[in-house]
């Protein structure tokens, strides 16, 4: 048991806070958000070139390798950052299933571009009746020719009007509910049929409804064995939510130390307000869920190397489900301990709190995943 | 970043549970795991195979006769012998008043108490908190007046655990009215034989006799007694409950305790069909589990620090304050898993040779008495609320 960062984590650690400290400043990023609706080109440029781009990649597949503690040096510091650039769709998600699931061909197109920050991915696999439940999937693909041909609806598809392609769940087989028959498509974003209604998001990133009307794609555009992508997804929507856990916490660490400064520096009845005990034991309740929450991003980092994906989706569910719910606390609690300033556009706290609320809402909520957990627990034997 | 136990801990991990297996007397974990009362006997049997063992003692070093495990070991045989249902060592020698004699003790004090400690022929109580001084400690009245070689003591102990057994008591003492109240408290060994001790049971609300009163009435304590130096007393209390604390996650209870929750819901029927199968009662035990694996990684972190400075830091309030809010949501989640059969008060049935009939099912009858009981674990040891004031002023600075 070893929870100490190794040589190589604390530098990739030091790399990207630099980074951001230096080129994604608050008021850089409102600026850059004012000026219009694309997010940085330039940022993503120079996050490709600091090689983070390339954490979790594969480094045959031209990535820098990597594993999910990696992720989640990369996501704390982004969150923490409010960084609105693709990162999860693209390379969490994106990459992620296509190191997962992609053939050699598939793997060699896609991922040395993404890690060079040349191409985007984004994955399209929700849908609007699904709500989270991940195996529940109408659209649907049918054999056309020596291809496919795709119809249907994916909803809240993060960064879909940047992305290249758009990984697509459809179903081969099969009913919407079933575990089998649902296969995985790599869809060009230009291709003809594809529909993106994209809009902004609460917290200022950028997500789209996507319409598949009868779009065709080659069968080499499919990712993995027919029928059998859920397994895939499944692995998809656990390393997204461990990386999520991961920003979550930086935010929650972020809300904390500048809600613990306030209370040192903001003065009423002729005292600091740190001193009225009332507040005090709502700043250590504060932190106390911090310092359990990163113990949950921890156990779910630490979940993706395991080889039982029953285990695995457990303990990303359990980190999820208590990081939602301690990043709630955090965010409503940091805004009230502000005061009205807290409230406000012009203040960073209120877009880390908006940020973890988005973050709760993705993937499925703390009550999504504590109920996941409680019908594991159903299932249990004596 | 590792969170697997490496392999030599995994064989230490073997090592325990075989031992624990073999030595463990079942009807003494049969009587922990289904809430019976326990006896002083019971306690010692199990604190003497330990001791046999030499694992009695698994925070001490090697030099007093602990096994000089690392803060992962400990927690790993804790783990084990809560799973095993084995009833918990009491800490007020081993763990609280130890400590304080390894430290600050003179060699005789360390010669005479440590050894009896370990072998279990010595059974300790607390002696801290008074009628007047719970939180706030450092007013405490009970007075030690020096007369030659010997303090002569009066005041009034309270809370005290299972002193109705105890053979010592270390107490908090003041020899002092000078500067600060802190200023004048000494940490003093007294005999429960000495003539002037007085034991009084405190009935509580779920009707059994854990805790008592203890009064001190011109009992003589001879000097050599004094632990430290006179009005220092503060800093070795101070040093005692930053130990104390280490341990109070209960990360393994807790766990036991959760898996006996489930057994409990899957038995019991609610309209005629698994207890289990109600979504919204199994969502709370969810919710719990969830959070005992928050704070067990917790406790593993602050261990694994712990490992490297040797020093309790006040991220120990952390736990104490899950900890104790954990156990009683496991208390809670018990008693109300049995629905109305929570009501019925049949006293016998917690003594573990009653062979009367049981009302409801055969496990019922603790578990309101638990619940009850368990609203201690939030104030004892330095309330919850006294653990936020450590942490706002030691980790936050406030």
């Amino acid at each position: 048991m070893d929870f100490s960062l190794a040589e190589e984590r604390r530098l990739l650690q030091d790399t990207i806070k630099r980074y951001v400290s230096r080129e994604y400043t608050f008021e850089q990023r409102r600026k850059r958000l004012a000026a219009g609706p694309e997010f940085s080109r330039e940022v993503w440029k120079g996050l490709a070139e600091l090689g983070v781009l390339g954490i979790g990649i594969r480094e045959d597949d031209g990535g820098m390798g990597g594993d999910a503690f990696d992720t989640m040096i990369v996501m704390e510091a982004l969150g923490r950052a409010l960084v609105v650039e693709p990162y999860l769709s693209s390379v969490v998600l994106g990459a992620g299933v296509v190191s997962d699931a992609g053939n050699d061909a598939q793997r060699a197109a896609w991922l040395p571009a993404i890690a060079a920050g040349e191409k985007l991915l984004a994955f399209a696999h929700g849908e609007a009746a699904a709500r989270y439940a991940t195996s529940f999937v109408e659209t649907r693909a049918a054999r056309k020719g020596n291809g496919w041909k795709l119809d249907g609806a994916k909803a809240v598809v993060l960064h879909a009007d940047s992305a290249d392609a758009l990984v697509v769940s459809a179903r081969t087989g099969g009913s919407a509910a079933d575990r089998e028959g649902i296969s995985l498509f790599l869809v060009d974003t230009k291709a003809r049929g594809v529909g993106i209604r994209a809009y902004p998001t609460q917290d200022s990133a950028r997500a789209a409804e996507v319409r598949l009307d009868g779009v065709e794609v080659g069968d080499d555009m499919r990712l993995g064995a027919e029928g059998q992508a859920l397994p895939h997804i499944e692995r998809a929507l656990d390393r997204a939510n461990a990386a999520l856990c991961a920003e979550a916490i930086g935010i929650v660490e972020a809300l904390n130390e500048a809600t613990l400064e306030y209370l040192k520096t903001r003065k009423q009845f002729g005292q600091p307000i740190g001193r009225f005990q009332v507040l005090q034991h709502r700043m250590a309740d504060m932190t106390i869920k911090a310092v359990e929450a990163r113990s949950m991003a921890i156990l779910a980092a630490s979940a993706m190397s395991s080889a039982d994906p029953v285990e695995r989706a457990r303990r990303v569910s359990s980190a999820k489900a208590f990081v939602g719910q301690a990043a709630r606390f955090v965010g409503q609690q940091a805004i009230q301990l502000h005061g009205a300033i807290g409230m406000t556009d012009e203040l960073v706290v209120s877009h880390w709190f908006k940020r973890l609320a988005m973050i709760d809402v993705t993937f499925g909520d703390a009550d999504h995943h504590l109920g996941r957990v409680s019908d594991m627990i159903l299932a249990e034997r004596a | 970043m590792d969170l697997e136990y490496s392999a030599g801990e995994r064989a230490f991990r073997d090592e325990v549970r075989a031992f624990v297996q073999r030595n463990l007397p079942a009807d003494l974990a049969a009587k922990v795991q289904e809430g019976k009362r326990l006896s002083r006997d019971d306690f010692l049997r199990w604190h003497r195979i330990l001791a046999g063992q030499g694992w009695v003692a698994p925070g001490w070093p090697k030099e007093f006769g602990g096994p000089g495990w690392t803060p992962v070991q400990q927690h790993i045989f804790d783990e084990e012998c809560s799973a095993a249902g084995a009833p918990f060592v009491l800490p007020f020698g081993v763990r609280m008043v130890a400590p304080v004699i390894q430290r600050f003790g003179n060699s005789a004090q360390k010669e005479y108490f440590l050894p009896r400690i370990l072998s279990g022929e010595h059974w300790w109580c607390q002696g801290y908190s008074e009628p007047g001084s719970g939180s706030d400690l450092a007013s405490l009245k009970t007075r030690a007046v020096r007369q030659g070689d010997h303090y002569v003591v009066n005041g009034q102990k309270t809370w005290n655990t299972l002193g109705q057994y105890a053979d010592w008591i270390f107490c908090l003492v003041r020899t002092g009215t000078e500067g600060k109240p802190q200023e004048g408290i000494s940490f003093l060994l007294i005999d429960m034989k000495t003539p002037g001790v007085t034991v009084r049971p405190i009935r509580t609300l779920e009707g059994e006799h854990e805790i008592n009163e203890i009064w001190f009435e011109d009992a003589k304590v001879p000097v050599a007694n004094l632990v430290g130096e006179e009005n220092k007393g503060w800093t070795y209390a101070k040093f005692l409950l930053g130990h104390e604390r280490t341990g109070i996650a209960g990360v393994g209870r807790s766990k036991r305790e959760l898996a006996k929750l489930k057994e409990i819901a899957r038995r019991e029927r609610s309209g005629g069909r698994p207890l289990m199968e109600d979504a919204r009662f199994r969502d709370r035990i969810a919710q719990v589990e969830i959070e005992i694996l928050a704070l067990e990684v917790t406790n593993l972190r602050v261990l694994s620090e712990e490992g490297k400075q040797r020093t309790p830091g006040p991220e120990a309030s952390i736990l104490k304050v899950r900890g104790s809010e954990i156990q009683q949501s496991l208390s809670e989640l018990m008693m109300h898993a049995v629905g109305q059969y929570a009501l019925p008060h049949v006293r016998e049935a917690l003594d573990a040779d009653w062979t009367g009939e049981p009302v409801g099912p055969d496990y019922a009858a603790p578990l309101a008495g638990t619940y009850f009981n368990f609203r201690k674990t939030s104030i004892y040891s330095g309330s919850n609320e006294i653990q936020k004031n450590i942490i706002s002023q030691m980790i936050l600075g406030l």
